[in-house]
């Protein structure tokens, strides 16, 4: 039987979520073994038409032109992966969705006409039909494996719905929220990274994206509560996965608050 | 002969980001060359405006996976400027350790897997590790390694979480540091070995005449720190940068090139900072240096990848001194304060990234909000000497058959490990819609 193929696509993105598929060091060697690399242009220059058993898809759309390939990338893949957080919800580049993109161009290109860009980064569900979506800004390693060899075992692949507080109890860290005050998304991000953020002392910042059962306003009520300034409350939830829509909604309602509190006074 | 031949290389393997190369001929002259970026830009200096300056470190590292370290303590170092504060000296050799382990990772990335490729005749990972086994399972460790420094340091590898302006949220256990001590040693075998493989590469003959451009500093070789030199005797401080380095836009390629003082095309990277900085060398990374026959200043761009070989040396080396001496004291990290009433701050930060230097320029108001953020990579500052070396190749032999002329230019594009994902998100222009034809695969 021949090895099923591989193919690794990027779209806006950072390259991190493809590079970690090439930090699986000591499992790199027989993960080529077991599969074939038929589309890697960041590993390989050998290109195969397709079609392809497993896509991995890096990025968000955000051009016109993207918006037609990633359909035919689905129509090239029987299995199609979203990884990491730009292509699950719309990645960093999602912070324009929310800004005047006109103003953008203009004041990072002098030539703002020759830029193609969508109004809004958003991710590739969106766009076409996903068979598996890979949160983290990176992806975590572990998971990705996970879903690799569940992908050519024909199983569902093992993904946590709980959050990153959970991940901190059986650290048995200590929450930073309650013993040092400080702002942490835990409670509503999705676990994955083993609870990075608390256990090197700071808070997360969301970069899993929400967990499935998330109550952000039950959060950001309690920060605010607490003295966290509300603009800070807002960014908190508007960076790498600011397009997700609890999150989204979370940085609108805080935002209107603020708006409201500076009407008032 | 050919009367007008187009050289395309449709997409660009084995470079991080997505570009192409376009060679036009005309009877053996090069009319028109063009690297053509696909990269969607990603607009990370206009949604800076408007966040806090402590934010900088982690929005910025998303421009890069592979060199987020990079972003990060640049970003650290403009902030720090702007409000005047000096870190301590033992975040100052954490932030190098950190370092050490980007540089070997990615220089281990670049040299095993997506460089040496281009001289042993093979297509990518996948060939290279049926013919290469020893090659790819040695490059493998080395990154390995790399990640393991990143990781004890920095909590993971892509993206790190400790870093913080100021410092960092908090220092690895000293068991943890010291636990490195066993994978540096065999990592510094595996890293002489590599310079002893890649020295012996047969690389086609060609001396670039570009200005060079690298941080110096007081001590070591340049990574976290430093002051601009360059091989044409110019010396600035970084505050002076956007003086000297100018970008321009140039019709051809829809993208702004940097020139150095609004001329000379440049190179900033390895080989600009082996040529400016070979004396400050120490160990086997000079030792390796010496046999590998790089001389004082080496400027072929293919042998690159010699000189990375030797900085990964270099950088295992650093890291082994500064594991030795650790002792795991001092503070995580000094305020940096903000709301003082000291009206609007600017500040430079320049650090060395694996593939050059990176330069950030934040406007801060008062309260710490970015007003105004400039960020030049590595990368698209050696465009201009990237086409102009282009040119050199694909002129000196146009009678060969197509697909060779196309893959000498894409080897010399990869010699110098262009980032285009770093390139993108400010300086460059995306194709307009009708020549962003991004061929597909098989295409
Ligand atoms: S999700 Fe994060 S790490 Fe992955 S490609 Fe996007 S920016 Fe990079
Ligand atoms: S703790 Fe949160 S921000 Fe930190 S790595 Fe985990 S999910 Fe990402």
């Amino acid at each position: 039987m021949s090895r099923p193929t591989l193919a690794v696509w990027k779209f806006a993105s950072c390259d991190g979520c493809q590079l970690t598929l090439l930090n699986c060091e000591d499992e790199l060697t027989d993960l080529l073994r077991a599969l074939d690399v038929a589309y890697f242009p960041e590993a390989t220059r050998a290109a195969s038409p397709g079609p392809f058993d497993i896509s991995l898809v890096e990025g968000s759309i955000t051009t016109p032109a993207d918006a037609e390939r990633i359909v035919e990338v689905r129509r090239l893949s029987r299995c199609l992966v979203t990884i990491g957080a730009c292509a699950t919800s719309g990645g960093i580049q999602a912070l324009r969705n929310t800004a005047d993109v006109d103003e953008y161009r203009r004041l990072v290109y002098p030539r703002p006409d020759l830029v193609a860009v969508l109004d809004r980064s958003t991710p590739i569900a969106t766009h076409v039909t996903v068979d598996v979506e890979l949160p983290g800004c990176p992806v975590d390693r572990h998971q990705l494996l996970e879903v690799i060899d569940a992908l050519l075992h024909d199983r569902r692949p093992r993904l946590p719905t709980y959050g990153v507080c959970v991940e901190c109890r059986r650290a048995e860290a200590a929450c930073v929220l309650v013993s040092r005050g400080l702002a942490c998304l835990g409670p509503v991000t999705r676990a994955g990274c083993g609870a990075l953020c608390p256990r090197h002392g700071r808070g997360c910042y969301g970069c899993f994206g929400p967990q499935e059962a998330a109550n952000p306003s039950a959060l950001s009520d309690r920060l605010v509560a607490e003295g966290t300034p509300r603009r800070d409350v807002v960014h908190l939830f508007r960076t790498v996965t600011a397009g997700a829509e609890p999150f989204r909604r979370e940085a609108a309602r805080q935002e209107e608050a603020r708006q409201e509190e500076a009407d008032r006074s | 002969m050919r009367p007008v031949d187009v050289v395309r290389v449709a997409a660009l393997a084995r470079v991080e980001g997505e570009g192409g190369v376009t060679v036009r001929m005309d009877g053996g002259r090069v009319t028109d060359v063009e690297l053509r970026v696909f990269e969607p830009p990603r607009f990370f200096e206009a949604f800076l405006r408007g966040r806090a300056a402590a934010e900088a470190p982690d929005l910025t590292a998303r421009i890069c996976g592979i060199c987020p370290v990079a972003y990060q303590l640049s970003a650290c170092a403009a902030v720090e400027h702007a409000t005047g504060v000096e870190v301590p000296d033992t975040v100052r050799r954490l932030r190098r350790l950190l370092y050490c382990g980007e540089w070997i990772q990615s220089h281990a990335l670049h040299v095993h897997l997506l460089h040496a490729p281009d001289y042993l005749g093979c297509e990518g990972v996948s060939d290279l590790s049926a013919a290469h086994p020893g090659l790819v399972a040695r490059g493998l460790r080395l990154k390995q390694t790399g990640n393991r420094v990143l990781e004890t340091v920095g909590g993971r590898s892509v993206h790190p979480v400790t870093v913080r302006v100021g410092g960092f949220h908090a220092l690895p256990s000293l068991a943890a540091v010291k636990a490195l001590r066993p994978v540096l040693a065999k990592a510094l075998d595996d890293a002489l070995a590599t310079v002893r493989l890649v020295s012996g590469f047969d690389v086609p003959d060609l001396e670039h005449p570009h200005e060079y451009l690298a941080l110096r500093s007081g001590t070591g070789y340049p990574m976290e720190t430093g002051d601009v030199v360059t091989s044409g005797g110019s010396a600035f401080p970084v505050t002076d940068y956007g003086q000297h380095v100018v970008e321009e836009q140039v019709a051809h390629s829809h993208a702004l090139h940097a020139r150095l003082d609004g001329q000379r095309p440049f190179v900033v990277g390895p080989l600009a900072r082996y040529a400016l900085n070979a004396d400050r060398l120490t160990g086997a990374a000079a030792g390796a240096a010496r046999e590998a026959g790089l001389g004082a200043v080496c400027r072929n761009p293919y042998r690159s990848i010699v000189v990375r070989a030797v900085e990964t040396v270099y950088a295992v080396e650093e890291a082994q001194r500064i594991v030795d001496d650790w002792d795991g004291e001092g503070p995580a990290f000094v305020d940096v304060p903000f709301g003082e009433g000291r009206g609007t701050l600017t500040g430079h930060g320049a650090t060395e990234a694996p593939r050059g230097v990176l330069y950030h320029r934040y406007t801060l108001a008062d309260d710490g909000t970015i007003t105004d953020a400039v960020i030049v990579p590595p990368t698209s500052q050696n465009l201009a000497s990237i086409e102009a070396d282009l040119r050199t190749v694909a002129e000196a032999d146009p009678d060969l058959p197509f697909e060779e002329i196309t893959r000498r230019c894409e080897a010399m594009v990869r010699a110098y490990d262009p980032c285009i994902s770093c390139a993108t998100h400010c300086v460059t222009v995306l194709p307009s819609g009708e020549d962003s034809d991004h061929e597909k695969a098989g295409g």
